[in-house]
């Protein structure tokens, strides 16, 4: 086991180096003058300051070079300095990652713990009016869009409310990530809310679908006959025997969410103003901060194939029939 | 894109042989898929609304209602019949009539989706038909460079590649071809993992065999004997991807970067309207909802197409 997992530890060392020679390329070839782009706009920059800056910077230099100096660094953790931000990528980043992993984290907890509940609950119906419907909702769920939805929950619990008896209402803000500059649990809780479900939508209705797939698979096996057979309680054969092999294939699916996650997060940051990583790639684009930029690509990409890796490993280790070779 | 990836990984796209696929029988196990066919007639509905959106639209999509418009967006007419002006579904923020842009908007997710399908599924079934057809080194490459692609996230990607087009040159040149080749070129992995599976079990068969003894080139056995029995997969993929290149589209554009203003999309609809969300509902709601349907409906025959195809399943 140890073995394996060392063996495709190292297998993703070259995947991510090839994946930052991509990035670098894209960064330093497509735009008009790389990390530099920024000021071309600027009037109080003349064509021979850029001509110095190119060469202060190595960025005549040929692109190999380049691209040796800017791994040399990022493998020092030093990823240069954002333009938009006027601090070092590095610092600007991890500023804004508690922030993206709260948010993150508290939609995956959702999607986990709603969608797998749902996926059993419909399983164990089959065909069902429960089931059908839902199944039907998870398939619109799948289907959302995240930014409208976003909208439409601010239009619902922000703009308007939703009136409760006695003269109660469910209010929610629905920007930022707390009001004042002092911590306050509930006042979190209440700004979490809105973007953290808005961010779960598309994982739990595709968690449910799976879940549902896989435990009604499994109730179909030799095994679950026989614990049945044995006059095993229903929640006991339910639980014990077919929760726990329903789930393999699902770990694998959620290990597998991330780059939807992180796409979604960009997206859900932007409209709740979340002071997150989505929002400072947002900035970062609309100002051509390259550094930044690379460093929030070569960062997610990390996380993505960590995750890949994740999902390999803990499918080994759930299912005994895996060979590692 | 990861919804389709996962998918395939968790429930490997297997098809009994003997199960003859006629025209015939296809169609009656997709009709048996209720969902299947309510989608089906929805998105029928949305694509003849599309193409006959030039007769259908009471205003041309970009005209602006300097008569009645004021300032603020007028009301649907179903909710202030005097205020209207005209307009069934009220105007937008500058005062162009929101149900003409919304049948234009059907056109430009239905093209880009469409398109954008096209040239991912060329691709990645050329990639992937080299890639399991040959195997070897050729694949091993084939396969890194893919996973390249699927490891890094496609929305960011796909911003940063609009964002130089934009720096470049100008917003404006982020036209409707750009987008649909962005969008095309960057999820072709997908696919091409598809072919490549497929292949990989095909191209030891007895007739890829029999062909090549019959002295075929590689060529002729890809595409003529190899290419047509990996069909059914590619048809459920390229469905399915279909929904989701019309949600990336919707994004890229509500962020800004997608199908640029004036014209109308289904996204850049949405941009507008989130500012005004607080006195003008419907702006918001509409566009959402014809992006909501359309995608709904193409995943629903997505997964008729998967249950018709693939018999072994349920």
């Amino acid at each position: 086991m140890l073995t394996y997992i060392v063996r495709r530890t190292l297998q993703a060392i070259p995947l991510l180096l090839l994946i930052s020679v991509v990035l670098f390329l894209v960064a330093m070839k497509s735009s008009p003058a790389g990390p530099l782009t920024p000021y071309l706009t600027n009037p109080h920059i003349t064509a021979a300051d850029i001509a110095r800056l190119r060469h202060n910077f190595g960025l005549d230099k040929p692109i190999w070079v380049q691209y040796y100096f800017w791994l040399n660094k990022t493998l020092h953790g030093d990823l240069g300095y954002s333009t938009s931000n006027a601090e070092p990528v590095t610092q600007a980043i991890l500023q804004r990652l508690p922030a993206t992993l709260e948010l993150m984290g508290a939609s995956l907890i959702i999607a986990i713990t709603a969608g797998i509940s749902l996926g059993i609950f419909s399983a164990v119906r089959p065909y069902s009016t429960a089931d059908y419907i839902i199944t039907t909702l998870a398939f619109f769920g799948q289907s959302m869009p995240v930014f409208w939805f976003a909208l439409m929950m601010q239009l619902l619990f922000a703009v308007h409310g939703i009136p409760l008896p006695f003269g109660y209402e469910i209010q929610l803000p629905s920007a930022g990530m707390s009001s004042g500059s002092g911590f306050n649990l509930g006042d979190r809780i209440d700004h979490l809310i809105m973007p953290a479900f808005v961010l779960s939508l598309l994982q739990l209705a595709l968690f449910s679908r799976f879940m549902r797939s896989s435990m009604l698979e499994v109730m179909k096996t030799d095994y679950m006959r026989t614990a049945a057979a044995k006059g095993l309680p229903f929640r006991t054969i339910l639980f014990r025997h077919g929760f726990k092999n329903a789930l393999i294939p699902v770990v694998t699916v959620i290990a597998l969410s991330m780059p939807s996650l992180i796409g979604g997060a960009i997206v859900t940051e932007t409209i709740f103003a979340w002071p997150g990583m989505g929002r400072l790639f947002i900035n970062a684009l609309q100002q051509s901060d390259i550094p930044l930029l690379m460093g929030y690509l070569n960062l997610t990409a990390i996380l993505v194939v960590f995750f890949n890796l994740v999902a390999d490993v803990t499918y080994a280790w759930l299912d005994p029939r895996v060979k590692f070779d | 894109m990861s919804i389709g990836q996962s998918i395939q990984e968790a429930v490997p796209f297997s098809y009994d042989e003997d199960v003859a696929f006629t025209k015939v029988t296809l169609w009656k196990r997709f009709r048996r898929h209720r969902l299947a066919m309510a989608g089906l007639v929805v998105l029928v509905c949305i694509v003849l609304v599309a193409v006959f959106a030039p007769m259908l639209a009471p205003f041309p999509p970009n005209h602006i209602d300097n008569v009645h418009w004021q300032g603020t967006p007028l009301p649907p007419c179903f909710e202030n019949a005097k205020l209207c002006g005209g307009h069934p579904l009220g105007t937008d923020e500058v005062g162009r009539d929101e149900l003409s842009r919304l049948l234009f908007g059907a056109r430009a997710s239905l093209q880009v989706g469409l398109f954008a399908v096209i040239i991912e599924i060329v691709i990645g079934s050329i990639v992937g038909a080299i890639s399991g057809y040959y195997g070897g080194w050729v694949d091993y490459l084939l396969m890194r460079i893919t996973d390249v692609f699927l490891s890094i996230p496609i929305l960011p990607l796909l911003l940063v590649l609009t964002a130089i087009v934009v720096a470049t040159s100008s917003r404006a040149s982020l036209s409707f071809g750009v987008i649909v080749l962005v969008i095309g070129v960057l999820s072709w992995p997908n696919p091409a993992r598809l072919v490549r599976a497929s292949f990989l079990s095909l191209r030891n068969r007895e007739f890829t065999e029999a062909a090549r003894a019959v002295g075929n080139g590689d060529l002729r056995i890809i595409f003529r004997h190899l290419l047509p029995n990996a069909v059914a997969p590619i048809i459920v993929q390229a469905t399915l991807d279909v929904a989701n290149v019309i949600v990336l589209e919707s994004t890229l554009s509500f962020l800004g970067m997608g199908i640029q203003p004036p014209t109308a999309s289904w996204g850049n609809m949405l941009t507008g309207a989130q500012v005004n969300v607080e006195n003008a509902w419907w702006a918001a709601v509409f566009p959402g909802i014809g992006i909501l349907l359309t995608v709904l409906s193409i995943n629903f025959i997505g997964d008729g197409l998967r249950d018709a195809l693939d018999p072994g399943m349920h």
